[in-house]
């Protein structure tokens, strides 16, 4: 494992590629991606649906493997990785968001937030504790014991986002986090990351919905595996995300 | 019509696309109606054996043990008797060849070949001076051929012949029919046999505890019918000698009366090798059904989880709640009535291998003949184990929401609270697995249940050792190491009912593990996206699978020792502890090299892919 001065850069890519399939079905989801993500900066990738987005996202927290490239996450080139190693690089240097919350049904919300502390070993006192501390945090201190069916599509995406954040990670990568949420979910989620944007907590948003690529300091637009084109945003999300993305009257 | 069309056509596409699980359910089923069938078809499946031997060796219609040769004449001239021979002189004596002691019962013959009874060589040569002719099965026990030396009550003799006889039960049960008067030290009834010498040589033999004292008439009757009823008619009672069973005396040397013993009777003792395979076959058969149960609910589960958007789109295009439940069931039911069939052919056909009539008797037993009872209840029992384990869940299927059912959405995991926080004390795989068992709690029970089955059914075999070899302690030093045809075809049957019931439970942990795999897909991938090694997942659904097993194999023990003693009665043995450990050990060791597969082929998924799908 080679370890580079990569200065605040929190996240690098090199000549990323992703290919599935072979010959005439080749697909490149992922296309050349060159990517620089400065620690705590919110960057927004937007695109169609299809465009290959979410492929990056999963390469970019070491859940998928490239067919060629460089991801440098940490300091450390993670393609060159052990499976070891990567869940390691999972469990303390990246935090996921999904869409889909991907919340286990059978646990409540405060044991889902300490799953990952739990994972990576931490007691089991101590794992509730921090778990209790992020959903107060995220405002669902009195929702701790109510099970995911219990909650709406917004407070499961905050206790998401409670969890990603149970191991105080590097990068928190965030896909399509308002993709099955209405209007007003949507807000609370928006509010809820411009909290830990000025919080300094580096943010990748994944997202084809304008209203939160317009709260990131950068919003790059990807087609067809390849970036097309990049906006830098001055202060971000300056702390009314609802007002700039139009969600607050 | 068309509604009939359509269930049948949806279902024979349904089974063509999931081959392989279409093969895995026959397989489960065929299993248990072949045990199932062999039992059944067991039933008087030597009588053709029998009547070989007899015809061959002109055996008896009637066999009169007397106490005096002076009673044969009343017999010979009785109404309906046409022919006789007799009477013999029979002795009571130790034989002792090759290390063996056993008892023997000689019979003194003229060496002319006599007209009833004359037992079929099959080897060798008939009776002379200092030679002797040994039943097939009591030569084989003692492991003496042709040439060899043996000696009767010291005396000395060659083994002229070998020979099958249809006078008298084959060893061991010779003692079956007409009973045996044996006082000698050192021999035990269930340890005797038969063996033809001159009639100078039998008469020279007897010793002082066991004096000459019993003759044998053999008797032809115009109508062999009607053996019982002259049996009874000049028998000393109407309960005759058939119930006189092993080590009691015959009564012959007591009683004035003659013993006097039918062909059925014989006929029935001879059965005996076989009736202990049906005692054994017979709850084989229960408890392989039950583990075909358990197989058929985790598969059909399985295989109606895998189904849901099929549902879905079934009901978006119309379709009703019967005629999903219609579809679901009627694939099943028709793989069971295949199943069924197969099973019924399966055990019809290999009946006579399992029943080979042995030394004792000449010719092949054939194909038994399908009782009605086979018929219904073999195909009867497949239909019943299918129906049973598909019902609820395509009653489920049918009852399902249209719109969940096309998003696909997997049935809610069951909450156990206590067990959550519990695992959250354990170690990554430990906390994982028991999360994991405690979501499906009824395919945990089904799990549990199987490996009980499984270990309920080495116990028994187990305890059948242990019992054999209580009662050789028992016989003592009379056994002289000689080996029990029953006892021998009592393991064969036993081991293959043993393999099966491991088979199906083999076939059962993949299904288990597969259908856990499946529904760990998601919570599996989500957990590598937490951050828990690919390792640390797969020996979680290995540590699933293992948690489920062990109340199982523990269970299974008393399970199989009470089967044991249920089916084998009070003389019955427990099995070494040594080896009941070592038996649930080693089965928890198989379900999780078995889960092992599954389980490590789930993580090489990237647990991208498995999210990415789960959000599509």
């Amino acid at each position: 494992m080679t370890n580079i001065d990569t200065g605040n850069c929190a996240l690098r890519t090199r000549g990323l590629r992703k290919e599935h399939g072979r010959e005439a079905s080749l697909v490149r989801a992922v296309d050349g991606v060159d990517l620089e993500v400065t620690q705590g900066e919110t960057v927004a990738i937007m695109g169609p649906s299809g465009c290959g987005k979410s492929t990056l996202l999963y390469l970019l927290g070491g859940l998928d493997r490239p067919t060629a490239g460089e991801i440098w996450l940490d300091g450390q080139d993670i393609t060159r990785l052990s499976e070891r190693a990567l869940a390691r690089l999972r469990r303390d240097a990246v935090g996921f968001v999904f869409q889909a919350f991907h919340l286990m049904d059978e646990l409540t919300a405060v044991e889902n937030v300490e799953l990952p502390a739990l994972l990576a070993g931490r007691p089991p006192r101590a794992a509730r504790r921090r778990a209790e501390e992020l959903l107060e945090r995220v405002g669902l201190a009195d929702r701790a014991k109510f099970l995911p069916t219990q909650l709406s599509g917004g407070q499961r995406q905050r206790v998401a986002i409670a969890r990603a954040l149970v191991a105080d990670p590097l990068v928190v990568l965030a896909d399509e986090p308002t993709g099955n949420l209405d209007s007003q979910a949507t807000s609370e989620v928006l509010r809820l990351f411009d909290t830990l944007h000025q919080a300094g907590q580096t943010l990748v948003i994944v997202t084809h919905d304008p209203r939160i690529a317009a709260t990131a300091d950068r919003m790059i637009s990807m087609r067809d595996g390849v970036f097309t084109g990049q906006t830098m945003r001055q202060g971000g999300t300056s702390g009314r995300p609802g007002a700039l993305c139009g969600l607050e009257g | 019509m068309g509604r009939i069309l359509l269930v049948r056509r949806l279902a024979a596409r349904d089974l063509r696309h999931h081959k392989a699980q279409a093969v895995l359910l026959l397989l489960a089923i065929t299993a248990a109606t072949t045990v199932l069938a062999l039992g059944l078809a067991l039933q008087g499946v030597t009588s053709q054996p029998y009547q070989q031997t007899r015809a061959a060796a002109k055996g008896p219609d009637v066999v009169a043990y007397l106490s005096s040769p002076g009673q044969a004449a009343a017999l010979i001239h009785a109404s309906g008797v046409t022919a006789a021979s007799g009477p013999y002189p029979l002795a009571y004596t130790v034989a002792e060849v090759n290390g063996h002691t056993a008892g023997a019962e000689v019979e003194g013959r003229t060496e002319a070949p006599a007209a009833v009874d004359r037992p079929d060589l099959t080897a060798g040569s008939w009776v002379r001076p200092g030679g002797v002719v040994i039943e097939r099965e009591f030569a084989e026990a003692l492991g003496v051929s042709v040439g060899d030396r043996l000696t009767l009550n010291g005396h000395s003799f060659t083994v002229a012949g070998i020979a099958v006889s249809a006078a008298k039960p084959p060893y061991p049960n010779i003692c079956f029919a007409g009973g045996c008067e044996i006082f000698l030290p050192g021999v035990h009834p269930k340890n005797t046999g038969l063996i033809w010498a001159t009639e100078p040589d039998a008469i020279k033999l007897p010793v002082a505890a066991e004096p000459l004292n019993t003759y044998v008439l053999d008797l032809k009757l115009a109508v062999p019918d009607q053996a019982q009823a002259f049996a009874s008619r000049y028998g000393p009672g109407p309960s005759g000698s058939s119930h006189i069973g092993p080590g009691q005396p015959s009564g012959a040397s007591q009683a004035s009366s003659p013993i006097l013993v039918p062909w059925q009777d014989i006929a029935a003792a001879d059965g005996l090798l076989v009736s202990d395979e049906q005692t054994v076959l017979v709850p084989g058969a229960a408890l392989l059904s039950l583990l075909a149960l358990a197989s058929v609910a985790v598969l059909v589960g399985g295989r109606l989880a895998e189904n849901t958007r099929r549902v879905g789109l079934l009901k978006a295009a119309g379709g009703t709640p019967g005629l999903i439940a219609a579809t679901f069931l009627a694939e099943n039911l028709i793989l069971a009535l295949i199943a069924g069939a197969a099973g019924l052919m399966a055990g019809w056909l290999t009946a006579p291998l399992l029943t080979k009539p042995g030394a004792a008797l000449v010719g092949a037993p054939g194909a038994p003949s399908l009782t009605p009872l086979m018929v219904v209840a073999v195909p009867g029992v497949a239909l019943i184990v299918t129906l049973a384990s598909t019902f609820a869940p395509a009653i489920r299927a049918a009852r399902s929401s249209t719109v969940s059912a096309l998003a696909d959405s997997a049935r809610p995991p069951r909450r156990h609270g206590a067990l959550i926080g519990l695992s959250s004390r354990l170690p990554v795989p430990a906390l994982f697995g028991l999360r994991m068992a405690a979501r499906r709690p009824r395919r945990a029970l089904l799990s549990a249940a199987s490996i009980a089955v499984t270990v309920a059914g080495i116990v028994t075999v187990l305890a059948f050792h242990a019992t054999v070899n209580a009662s050789a302690k028992t016989i003592g030093g009379s056994s002289g190491g000689l080996a029990d045809p029953i006892v021998s075809r009592d393991e064969q049957v036993l081991t293959v009912i043993t393999i099966m019931l491991i088979t199906l439970s083999a076939l059962n942990a993949i299904f288990t593990a597969w259908a856990t795999v499946m529904d760990a897909r998601r919570p599996s991938a989500l957990i590598r996206a937490l951050g828990a090694r690919p390792g640390q997942v797969s020996t979680g659904l290995l540590a699933a699978q293992v948690l489920t097993a062990l109340p199982g194999a523990i269970l299974g023990v008393p399970l199989g020792i009470l089967l044991f003693k249920a089916v084998g009665g009070h003389q019955t043995a427990s099995p070494p502890a040594l080896w009941v450990v070592a038996t649930a050990l080693g089965t928890l060791l198989a379900v999780a090299g078995l889960t092992a597969v599954p389980a490590l082929a789930g993580t090489r998924i990237p647990a991208a892919q498995i999210l990415q799908s789960e959000t599509a």
